[in-house]
């Protein structure tokens, strides 16, 4: 169809596509999100479209299919759901499908060994909304996401669709910024600075030129929401730019996504596609007289490009090393010129605020931070995937609601939030809320989102590790801090996991910790201290215990660590010794085995293939 | 650097499916890692020429991201990643399997020019950790112990 070339247009789009829609129709969603394909949706979908067009053909059956964004429960891939039944199948085979055709598309019947069973109660919960991971979430920002195709901008019309931006069109764009104000919506990349303060002080710079950006280089790891947003409702983020351009008369956006995203960089250009196609993008939108197109940015694989005066470097073509910000990229960003840069998530929740007002908005959260916010809730938890719920929910609720409590009934010990630059949060402040200020004051951050749950078996001096290995890696090596500093700060603490700790170590940390925060150029420098003095801060007992005692209290740290086997829950089924690459297994068959320690490696493969948890670590 | 000689059209090519800006160097320079799992240098420089730019800068780019390499890369790539939930899951035991079977370090290239394997700092998948990625096909909730046999039935040696 021809370009829409107004709001009335738009809306009678709309109607034209809901009067086709059959809202009753039998319909079939399978999760196309990266960790549904991962575990094999691609082969689910061929054998349910095999069986719509068979069925369809033969019984005159009418099957609705489309294959959607990720829902967010990819551990339980590939996931089917089922319409108007409200039904959520987990981990479907191929094999499964011809039985869910039968019995549930046809027959209204649940096929109950493919549903969510409850790890506790053992209950089956068959509807969707009922499943505890979705049951308390509050979806702004994931919206659409699982219900409709990405791929098709029709879909995202019929929910609703750029509807925010019609309103938005008829609005003066100062009253958009003002909305946006009000709205109280904070950045969700990572610092949570006010959005529309932002949009606000961008347009007080006079230029003819201006820049809307939207930051997909989603590095923290351990979040993984943006990826989810691009993929599963690209529309929803340039519904978003597109407003915020208008309101800030900029002509340019971009679009910067990770290099390891391949799905949500195919998903985010055939949008751009349809929405130029359809006249939300390029000249005259919607007949409003205002222009602006989209370009995406591929960014190359480093962590250091999501931040702001980086990522700006990177578009335009050069190494993405930030500079001093004595100048603010409003000020003077991509090209020098003002620019707003805002994250996916953020974009994304734009046109929702329009619709739907700044009131609406800011009646959920808490008094600092409103709206809603997506977790990426990973590590050692029961349910994890992508969560949204309003901000203030404790990490308690969040953890043992939503998450299902720790995996393997562990003992819960801490969250890490805020990627690298955040910190870990102990079991002991879960009831903490979270929310930009409070999780700042805990010695942590928001980030983007990711909550990494840790239990008994994880160890705090290797996470600190971790962390600063990671940022030793991706420090661009610009400023003598961050380049110099990380470095040492690695070698202490190898030294301490190595056992090779002295009590002058901590001291030495804190004070290269201080350095960096004062010193660095940017963000990645200065708030690297985070991982290290959270861990020192809450789990002071196991840096003693590595320094002092030269033991690993949670079993992980290797130099520290001795694998042996239980004799008693040993069945000497002979398994662990023909995996043991150093061959230092040994023990007959049917009797206990003994592990030679000398020449263990601490590899972990016997502890991997024991059926009968007999390996242990001391 | 390399003995494959490459005619500057096959360059030419992936060039010209862009703007003629500095905007557009990295996403050429992406293409070309794709196209010959690396970047050559025969390619900096004749990318250096049609887009006017300083050869050393785009070596500098070059040097800079991680997705790029200036040596050529293993038929066959392999990444775990080792962002934190992988991390508390288990990758480095993944990764050190790897080391171990391969005979090689990460970021290193096997011998017989089979395997690189690689590290990603977060693929965002940590539902299904901990991930390794084979070529373009992802795994999840990989083990040391069945880890080679999974690369070897995907690669089929």
């Amino acid at each position: 169809m021809a370009a829409i070339n107004s709001v009335e247009q738009l809306e009678a789009y709309r109607r034209e596509l809901a009067s086709a829609a059959k809202p009753d129709l039998p319909t079939v969603l399978v999760c196309f999100g990266t960790g549904c394909q991962a575990n094999g949706a691609i082969p689910v979908a061929e054998a349910f479209m095999d069986m719509v067009k068979e069925q369809g053909l033969q019984l005159n059956v009418n099957i609705g299919f489309k294959t959607t964004g990720c829902h967010g429960y990819c551990e339980n891939g590939p996931l089917v759901a089922l319409r108007p039944q409200d039904i959520l199948y987990l981990k479907v085979k191929p094999e499964d499908v011809p039985e869910i055709v039968e019995e549930t598309v046809k027959g209204g019947r649940v096929v109950e060994r493919l549903v969510y069973r409850d790890k506790v109660t053992d209950e089956v919960v068959p509807r969707y909304s009922e499943i505890p991971f979705y049951k308390h979430q509050l979806r702004i920002a994931l919206r659409h996401i699982g219900t409709i195709d990405p791929t098709s901008i029709d879909d995202y019309i019929l929910a609703g669709g750029y509807a925010g931006l019609a309103k938005a069109l008829a609005m003066q764009p100062d009253d958009i910024i003002t909305e946006v104000e009000r709205s109280g919506l904070r950045g969700r990349g990572g610092g949570g600075f006010p959005a529309g303060t932002k949009w606000r002080s961008c347009v007080a710079v006079e230029s003819d030129v201006r820049y809307v950006m939207c930051n997909g280089d989603e590095g923290d790891p351990g979040a993984f929401m943006d990826r989810s947003i691009m993929e599963g409702d690209p529309h929803a983020v340039i519904e978003g730019m597109i407003i915020g351009a208008f309101a800030l008369g900029s002509h340019q956006g971009y679009i910067y996504v990770r290099d390891e995203y391949p799905l949500a960089v195919k998903n985010l250009t055939a949008a751009l596609e349809a929405a130029r196609e359809k006249g939300f993008l390029g000249e005259n939108i919607l007949g409003s007289g205002f222009s602006f197109d989209i370009k995406i940015s591929r960014g190359g694989g480093a962590f250091v490009c999501g931040e702001s005066s980086a990522l700006m470097r990177s578009v335009g073509g050069d190494v993405g090393e930030p500079r001093a910000k004595y100048i603010r990229s409003v000020e003077r960003g991509l090209y020098d010129k003002p620019t707003v840069l805002n994250n996916v998530e953020t974009w994304a929740n734009v046109p929702e605020i329009i619709l739907k007002g700044a009131e609406w908005y800011a009646s959920m959260g808490t008094e600092g931070s409103k709206g809603t916010k997506v977790f990426s809730l990973v590590g050692k938890v029961n349910n994890t995937g992508l969560v949204e719920v309003p901000m203030g929910i404790s990490i308690r609720e969040l953890v043992e609601n939503i998450g299902g409590g720790v995996l393997g009934g562990k003992k819960f010990k801490a969250v890490q939030t805020g990627g690298p630059s955040g910190g870990c949060i102990p079991e002991r402040l879960a009831d903490l809320p979270i929310d930009f200020d409070s999780l700042t004051e805990a010695g942590s951050m928001m980030g983007s989102g990711g909550i990494i749950v840790m239990d008994e078996e994880t160890c705090m001096v290797d996470v600190a590790k971790y962390f600063i290995g990671f940022l030793v890696e991706e420090s661009c090596g610009k400023c003598t801090p961050c380049r110099d500093g990380l470095p040492r700060m690695l070698d202490l603490l190898t030294e301490i996991t190595e056992g090779r700790g002295g009590e002058e170590h901590v001291a030495m940390l804190e004070e290269l910790c201080d350095l960096l925060t004062w010193g660095a150029l940017c963000g990645l420098g200065t708030s690297a201290a985070n991982p290290v003095l959270s861990t020192i801060k809450y789990f002071r007992d196991e840096y003693d215990a590595h320094i002092r005692d030269k033991k690993c209290p949670a079993g992980v740290c290797k130099a520290l660590i001795t694998y042996s086997i239980d004799p008693e829950a040993c069945t000497g089924c002979r398994l662990c010794a023909k995996n043991c690459p150093q061959e230092c297994i040994s023990g007959e068959r049917k009797k206990p085995h003994t592990i030679d320690t000398a020449r263990c490696i601490r590899c972990g493969v016997c502890k991997d293939v024991c059926a009968y948890d007999a390996v242990r670590i001391s | 650097m390399t003995d494959v000689t490459k005619d500057a059209t096959q360059f030419d090519r992936i060039i010209e499916r862009y703007e003629k800006t500095e905007e557009s160097l990295l996403a050429i320079l992406q293409d070309f890692q794709r196209e010959f799992h690396y970047v050559p240098e025969e390619g900096i420089r004749r990318l250096s020429e049609v887009m006017e730019v300083p050869a050393s800068k785009i070596y500098a780019m070059g040097t800079f991201y991680k997705a790029l390499s200036l040596t050529p890369r293993g038929r066959h790539t392999i990444k775990v990643c080792t962002g934190t939930a992988c991390h508390l899951k288990g990758a480095p035991q993944i990764l050190e399997t790897l080391e171990r079977e391969l005979k090689v370090k990460r970021n290193g290239t096997t011998e017989d020019g089979e395997f690189t394997l690689e590290c990603v700092n977060c693929v965002g998948a940590c539902a299904m950790a901990p991930v390794t990625i084979v070529d373009e096909k992802y795994h999840g909730q990989t083990r040391p112990s069945k880890i080679m046999d999974m690369v070897k039935k995907q690669v089929g040696s």
